[in-house]
């Protein structure tokens, strides 16, 4: 019969039973192992959601997103208008320009350039202030420039001081000594003194500029230490090191303050973080409010006394002051409002597209879908 | 081992140890040397990256390679070492040795017991059988389950000891080592004393093979001829020719393109970074020096340096990791194949088999189906269904599902008995049945010499390599003759009247495919010798000189239209002087050391011929189940199904209407030999093809071959002979003409039908199409080792596990145990391979893009200083940790649409064909998204944060996460294992980037990420920019989806529209309930049962089909009816068979 033929598939079980449809059984029984489970996952049958992107499904989203984003945006357009923010170019490219005998300052040019700006406050700032230098057309990114420093000195790791990395180049050694800190970022540390007086009835009232409290407080803490070693006098710490070219002073002189010193200065770690763009800002000084009563700068008028040190007329750049206050949402930033509004309405609008196509189209689609 | 006396030149061969060793060498690609080469450029000059940053990925793709392939060879060595260990025994010095396997030598002599797998190719030497044979079975070597009975050498089988055995003195001479399993010749030369040496010939029937298995016989002896990797089944194992398929290649299309993007974004930047550098003071400010060595560097050195830097800063864009996922997404995703429990058939307890993971894409492009008839669409299973002599049609007793009842009374004669001579031609038929076969009877191991006369009839098993053969015993037992045993060469047959009759064995004249017969002759007891023959209708009928041919023409025709497989048996008397010539010929041939084949077949030429005419008979074989509804759906899919057979045109036509590759309405264009006969070959085309232009002139048949009926189906049937014709090359190369004008007609007819194929020609035929001006993706189902070239040849070969041995198993790409399971395969498991890989490969380049565009665009704001944008950590591990995983397990788990409707909709699949999902349209979307999101991205934050605190961070970390969101976009089948590691690669992302701001790790000279990213999560404008970004991000491509889904919607999207809708609608459980609902409208023009008997085409015919699969599957969802398709313009759910019964 037919099971005869099918018994041969199993000669090797040496099945002796005569009569093929028992030999078919025997074969049948041996064949359960090599059978796949029957698991949701070896069937490729795992319970799932199957979203689809459907106008109907998309409709809602849309208006959602359009609904949500619009009062979002004008929220943060609102805030962003509410932030009080004065800009300065103290430059000095223009022959008007009180800063314009220094534009072609040296480094090293002792006394330092000085030059005042006149500006006034047409509003008051009522929170606490930040002043910002910012600089134009400075490669902050350059890849030779950002690379040209040495974390671990910058650590405090003593032998990193004295031997600092090969990164550093040209700025590592100076007259076979090591510098600290090499590389050329810090070389090219902004060492303007920018100081903001109030003119009252022609009396200048210095304004308190805060100085701590303007870098990270991880940078601060825990990425730059100053060398360890005996005691805490930095000008033996740095011992045996000299200091960058362009610096007027070494490094454990930038401030009077031992724990602004050395490698902690804030100034200098404000600095050490390099910008990403050509143009940036970096926090200078923090104004606080004094009491609940008074805003912090009122308005009025204001005179900004700069010791130009600082050369950038060689490479086109620029220099500004930027006094701003903050909110919750950092510094002024209207395009951040006007693009949450633009792309809230952009939804919404093809929402109401959509919306038409779905109605326009959609149901001889629904109907092709299911014929009869 | 030592040279035969008289041997002029003896070269000494150094043969190998009986070692097996299967691994392989690595495999570098493209992939690695670009990567490589960046590296090395990373040490040798000054670059943005530095070589850990761009050595990790290349360690991590050359580690995941490895780890893939030596995890393959470990499973090959462990295979070889426990083969190379199991211990063998053999004979030194009169003694029976164990020893390693591995550490057998030629010449050494082996003994092999029951059960045992001999371990080399050895010579059989004797056997524990008197008779000096052995049974054994090559299941492991080509799959061939039946027992092959192998001859010891005649002077040595009497040797029955160690002692004898190794006194013996014999040198052997055999040809070198060859791959064919069936071939083999050689000589042995057996000294006695000091006589002459005694030449034997040796053939395939002395050489028992690695691999196989002893069985039936206690134990054997053999000389070890060929050992190790020389051996037949070692030389089998050598590697197939590497198959690619078409979406790699457009993969490597692709590359190329952004190989030149890289180029050319590195070349802009080179340019304009001069341009900007040739003022000095941008060059070189003040605060921002060059060393010395670099003030004197060579400008056009430099610059060259510069070119590399950037394609070293820009190389991300190349997705390195993409070839690695793409592996893994293969080799993984291989196994959901073999896992399919609706591929295991459960009768044979055979599952898919996957030998090649590198083309489960190409399943889902598949254009052309070359099928093999017998064993493939058939079952192979065969039944006798009748016999002719000479005109009067015997049918064998009550059958009923296949199964013989015993009961029945024994001959039901359609024709009154013939009388006289013809009872003796009757008696003469049935013998020459019982006798002219090679079929061997597996009896009750026990009880081996004893005879049971009563018992014998029930309880022998027939065996064979051919089931016509087993068939054909099977009937013949019904009609009342037995074939009993072979027994000391005398083959037993138990007669009508329970005699039983010997009749010695003499010679065996086997079957082989080109002489289509087979011939025994035999000797009575009563001293005649007769020569019996039975083989093809067209090589019998030339041959015979007497006997009713006509009417036996008649009916075998008769049957090969109702398609059924015709055998003719013929017989002629021999003399003892005309024997004793036979056997002379075929002594001198079979010792022939060269050409042996042909000198064999041209004896059985010469020794073959004046017969006399006996009958025929006719075996049906079964469609296999489900055939028909596998073609009709492939049709459907656009896939065009030829059908290439050796079979007679009749036979196969008749079992192309039954398994709906011809239909009714099919107008059937002939192109064979009588044809060309007739009319030359040129008019033929010529007339062939008006015909077929004739509707097709203004119509694009191409789009809607197979669902369209109001148009004229054309089925072309051409056959061998027609064809070699074709293609023939003439002198004056007008065959390329011909060859055009062929495969014109063949693009128009919606099935073809190559009949009498020869194995090369069906790979002949798989060519032409395959190398046709379109390029179509081609794949070859076949069964037999006939069909092994064809296998070889197409994209994709499949074989199916079927009876005739597993050499097409072996060879092929993919096995699957039955042909219906090749719609699964196509529809289902490639279709979302296509799917799934397409979508793999373009996100891998959208991602690439997206990431490193920006990079791109950063270079104008950092002076084109090669400036990198990420920190190294996020460049490495980009793409290695953080984006690969979840398309990876996107790529294995997504179902844009279930399984269910891709199989119920096999339109569907031409969705997808001609690579639609990665057709440039498609690759330039993806790439314009990318650069449109970098875009978004770049400037985005470069608005956003330009103001804000977060400015001094210095270097912008870009939202990573619009990359996972893209991908969830993108994914329709959210499992939990896809929410897992898409967002968990989300979650990885946050934690690697707090960590990695969060230590000061001393290994690193720079400590640049300190803190940034919390910086960066505790300001608020950042996470609403994210947010904005993100949604802008994805934006263009919702809307694109959403516009294209409702104004151009293709089938696939319908489908998921429409199945989204009923589970809105109608219910959650039940998806399928609507979608069945319109099927039973259409099913009431449709009460035609599923048969082919209403066939109105002029090829009118009916054939009783037995089994019930055909009966009870009444096609309620009108699987058959075509008149009734064009009322439903559109086919909602097309064959509800699976899924209704």
């Amino acid at each position: 019969g037919k099971k005869n033929y099918k018994a041969d598939g199993h000669p090797s079980g040496g099945v002796g039973v005569p009569g093929g449809g028992a030999v078919g059984g025997g074969g049948g029984g041996a064949v359960k192992t090599r059978k796949p489970d029957n698991t949701a996952f070896k069937q490729q049958r795992l319970p799932a959601w199957q979203p689809i992107l459907t106008a109907g499904t998309v409709l809602p989203a849309f208006f959602i997103i359009g609904l949500i984003f619009i009062p979002i945006g004008i929220g943060i357009f609102v805030t962003s208008n509410n932030i009080r923010e004065y800009e300065i170019d103290y430059t000095g490219t223009e022959p008007s320009s009180p800063c314009n005998k220094c534009l072609n300052v040296s480094w090293d040019s002792t006394p330092p350039c000085t030059c005042t700006i006149n500006f006034t406050l047409e509003h008051s700032f009522e929170s606490n202030v930040f002043m910002y230098y910012g600089l134009s057309n400075f490669y902050q990114n350059h890849r030779r420039y950002v690379k040209s420093r040495d974390d671990s000195q910058l650590n405090g790791d003593n032998s990193s001081l004295l031997n600092p990395s090969k990164e550093c180049e040209p700025y590592r050694t100076n007259e076979d000594k090591p510098i600290a800190p090499c590389g050329a970022i810090a070389n090219s540390m902004f060492n303007d003194t920018l100081e903001l007086y109030r003119i009252d009835n022609d009396t200048r009232t210095p304004i308190t500029l805060i100085k701590k409290g303007i870098a990270w407080w991880t940078d601060k803490n825990v990425k730059f230490r100053n060398p360890t070693g005996d005691g805490n006098n930095l000008t033996a710490l740095f011992q045996g090191t000299t200091k960058p070219v362009n610096w007027p002073k070494p490094v454990y002189m930038l401030d009077s303050e031992p724990d602004n010193n050395g490698f902690i200065n804030e100034d200098f770690i404000v600095w050490m973080r390099t910008a990403a763009l050509p143009t940036f800002r970096k926090l200078y000084r923090l104004i606080e409010r004094k009491n609940n009563l008074q805003p912090t700068l009122q308005a009025g008028k204001y005179s900004l006394d700069i010791a130009y040190n600082y050369p950038v007329h060689s490479f086109d750049g620029r220099k500004r002051m930027i006094l701003s206050t903050i909110s919750w949402m950092g510094g002024k930033n209207p395009f951040l409002g006007i693009a949450y509004i633009t792309v809230g309405s952009i939804c919404f609008f093809l929402g109401v597209v959509l919306l038409i196509i779905h109605h326009k189209y959609g149901n001889r689609n629904t109907s092709a879908d299911i014929p009869n | 081992r030592e040279p035969p006396p008289g041997a002029e030149a003896y070269i000494p061969q150094r043969f190998p140890d009986n070692r097996i060793v299967s691994s392989k060498v690595p495999i570098f690609s493209f992939i690695h040397l670009d990567k490589s080469a960046e590296v090395i450029l990373c040490l040798i000059i000054d670059t943005p990256t530095s070589p850990v940053t761009s050595g990790l990925p290349l360690l991590f793709v050359i580690t995941v390679t490895a780890i893939k392939q030596g995890y393959e060879d470990w499973l090959r060595h462990k295979a070889d070492n426990a083969i190379n260990h199991c211990p063998v025994h053999f004979i030194q010095h009169g003694k029976l040795v164990r020893k390693q396997s591995r550490k057998l030598r030629v010449g050494d002599i082996v003994m092999v017991k029951e059960d045992e797998k001999f371990p080399c190719d050895l010579i059989f030497l004797s056997s524990s059988r008197g008779d000096g044979t052995c049974f054994v079975t090559t299941t492991s070597l080509d799959g061939e389950s039946s027992q092959k009975t192998y001859y010891a050498v005649q002077d040595t089988k009497a040797f029955h000891n160690e002692q004898e055995i190794d006194a013996l003195h014999a040198t052997i001479e055999c040809e070198q080592p060859q791959p064919d399993l069936y071939k083999f010749v050689g000589r042995i030369n057996v000294y006695h004393d000091r006589n002459e040496p005694i030449a034997r010939p040796l053939g395939s029937e002395n050489l028992l093979l690695r691999g196989a298995t002893l069985k039936n016989t206690e134990k054997i002896f053999g000389v070890a001829i060929y050992t190790g990797m020389e051996t037949k089944m070692a030389l089998n194992y050598q590697s197939k020719s590497q198959k690619r398929s078409a979406v790699e290649k457009s993969m490597n299309v692709f590359l190329v393109v952004y190989l030149c993007i890289l180029v050319s974004k590195a070349l802009i930047n080179t340019i304009l970074k001069y341009v900007w550098q040739s003022e000095p003071f941008r060059d070189e400010p003040w605060y921002n020096q060059k060393t010395e060595p670099e003030r004197k560097r060579n400008l056009f050195l430099q610059a060259f340096t510069d070119f590399l830097a950037f394609m070293v800063l820009f190389n991300y864009i190349i997705p390195v990791s993409m070839y690695v996922t793409v592996e893994m997404q293969k080799f993984l995703g291989s196994y959901f194949i073999t896992w399919d429990e609706e591929m295991f058939d459960e009768d044979t307890g055979e599952g898919p088999l996957v030998n090649t993971s590198d083309l489960n894409e190409e399943l889902g492009q598949i254009e052309y189906v070359f099928t093999d008839k017998t064993g493939t669409l058939t079952e192979n299973n065969m039944e006798f269904v009748e016999c002719c002599i000479e005109g009067h049609v015997y049918v064998p007793d009550v059958i009923c599902n296949g199964q013989v009842l015993h009961d029945g009374t024994g001959i039901d004669m359609i024709d009154s008995s013939p009388g006289g001579s013809g009872k003796e031609r009757e008696e003469l038929f049935f013998r020459a049945l019982c006798l002219c076969h090679t079929v061997q009877v597996k009896d009750d191991d026990s009880v081996d010499g004893l005879k049971k006369n009563d018992f014998s009839r029930k309880s022998c098993i027939y065996i064979s390599s051919s089931p016509d053969e087993v068939a054909l015993v099977e009937g013949i037992q019904r009609l009342g003759y037995t074939y009993l045993r072979l027994k000391d060469n005398h083959m037993e047959i138990l007669n009508r009247e329970n005699n039983i009759e010997k009749f010695e064995l003499l010679e065996v004249l086997s079957f082989d495919s080109v002489r289509r017969r087979m011939s025994v002759i035999v000797k009575s007891s009563t001293g005649d010798i007769f020569l019996f023959c039975k083989g093809a209708d067209s090589s019998i009928f030339p041959r015979v000189k007497e006997g009713k041919i006509d009417q036996v023409r008649a009916r075998v025709e008769r049957n090969a239209v109702e398609g059924l497989r015709t055998l003719c048996v013929a017989y002629k008397k021999l003399t003892a002087e005309e024997y004793s010539n036979v056997q002379k010929l075929l002594q001198s041939a079979k010792l022939a050391l060269q050409d042996r084949d042909k000198k064999l077949a041209e004896v059985y030429e010469k020794i073959e011929t004046d017969f006399i005419l006996l009958g025929a008979t006719a075996v049906e074989d079964r469609l296999q189940e489900k055939a028909a509804d596998t073609i009709e759906a492939l049709q459907k899919a656009g896939i065009k199904v030829w059908v290439l057979t050796g079979d007679k045109m009749e036979t196969a036509a008749a079992t192309c209407y039954a398994c709906k590759l011809f239909r009714r309405n099919t107008q059937l264009l002939e192109l064979t030999t009588k044809k060309i006969e007739e009319q030359s070959l040129h008019d033929v085309l010529f007339d062939l093809r008006k015909t077929v232009l004739r509707d097709n002139g203004s119509l694009t048949r191409d789009t809607f071959s197979g669902l369209s009926t109001d148009m004229q189906d054309y089925g072309l049937i051409i056959d061998g002979a027609a064809l070699s014709l074709i293609m023939k090359t003439r002198q004056d190369g007008s065959s390329s003409n011909y060859r055009d004008r062929f495969l014109e007609i063949c693009r128009n007819c919606s099935a073809v039908l190559c009949c009498r194929m020869a194995p090369l020609q069906k790979a002949q035929i798989v060519k032409l199409i395959k190398l046709s001006k379109e390029h179509p993706i081609t794949l070859a189902i076949g069964d037999g080792a006939n069909d092994v070239s064809m296998i070889l040849e197409a994209h994709v070969g499949i074989g199916v596990i079927g009876k005739e041995g597993r050499q097409a198993a072996r060879n092929s790409d993919y096995a699957i145990p039955k042909f219906k399971h090749l719609k699964k395969m196509l529809l289902v498991h490639g279709h979302f391979y296509y799917v799934r890989i397409s979508e793999l490969v373009q996100y891998f380049f959208y991602k690439n893009v997206c990431f490193i565009f920006p990079q791109f665009l950063y270079q104008f704001f950092c002076g084109f200083s090669q400036q990198t944008l990420y920190d190294t950590a996020y460049l490495t591990l980009y793409n290695i940790c953080f984006t690969s995983l979840p398309i990876l397990l996107y790529s294995l788990m997504e179902q844009h649409i279930s399984a269910e409707t891709l199989k119920r909709e096999p339109s569907l699949y031409r969705d997808v064909a001609k690579n639609a999902l990665l057709r440039w349209r498609v690759f330039i979307y993806w790439t314009f998204l990318g650069v449109f999101d970098a875009v978004v991205f770049f400037f985005g934050a470069y608005l956003l944060l330009d103001n804000t605190v977060v400015t001094s961070n210095g270097q912008v970390i870009t939202p990573y996460n619009i990359f996972f969101f893209q991908l969830a976009l993108d994914t329709h089948y959210w499992t939990w294992i896809n929410h897992f590691v898409i967002w968990g690669s989300l979650l990885f992302y946050i934690v690697f980037s707090l960590l990695w701001g969060g230590i000061i790790w001393p290994f690193l000279n720079y400590q640049r990420m300190y803190y940034v990213f919390m910086q960066m999560l505790s300001s608020g404008p950042a996470w609403l920019g994210i947010i904005l970004l993100i949604t802008v991000s994805l934006l263009p491509d919702v809307l694109k989806k959403v516009l294209c889904r409702q104004l151009w919607p293709t089938a696939t999207e319908r489908i998921q529209n429409a199945s989204r809708h009923c589970r809105e609608h109608i219910s959650e459980f039940t998806p399928l309930a609507c979608l069945k609902s319109p099927r039973y409208r259409s099913s009431d023009c449709s009460n035609s049962p599923a048969r082919r008997s209403n066939s109105h085409s002029k090829k009118v015919m009916f054939t009783q089909w037995k089994g019930v699969d055909y009966s009870v599957l009444p096609s309620v969802f009108g699987y058959s009816n075509k008149h009734c398709r064009s009322s439903a313009g559109y086919h909602y759910s097309g064959s509800g068979l699976e899924t209704s019964i």
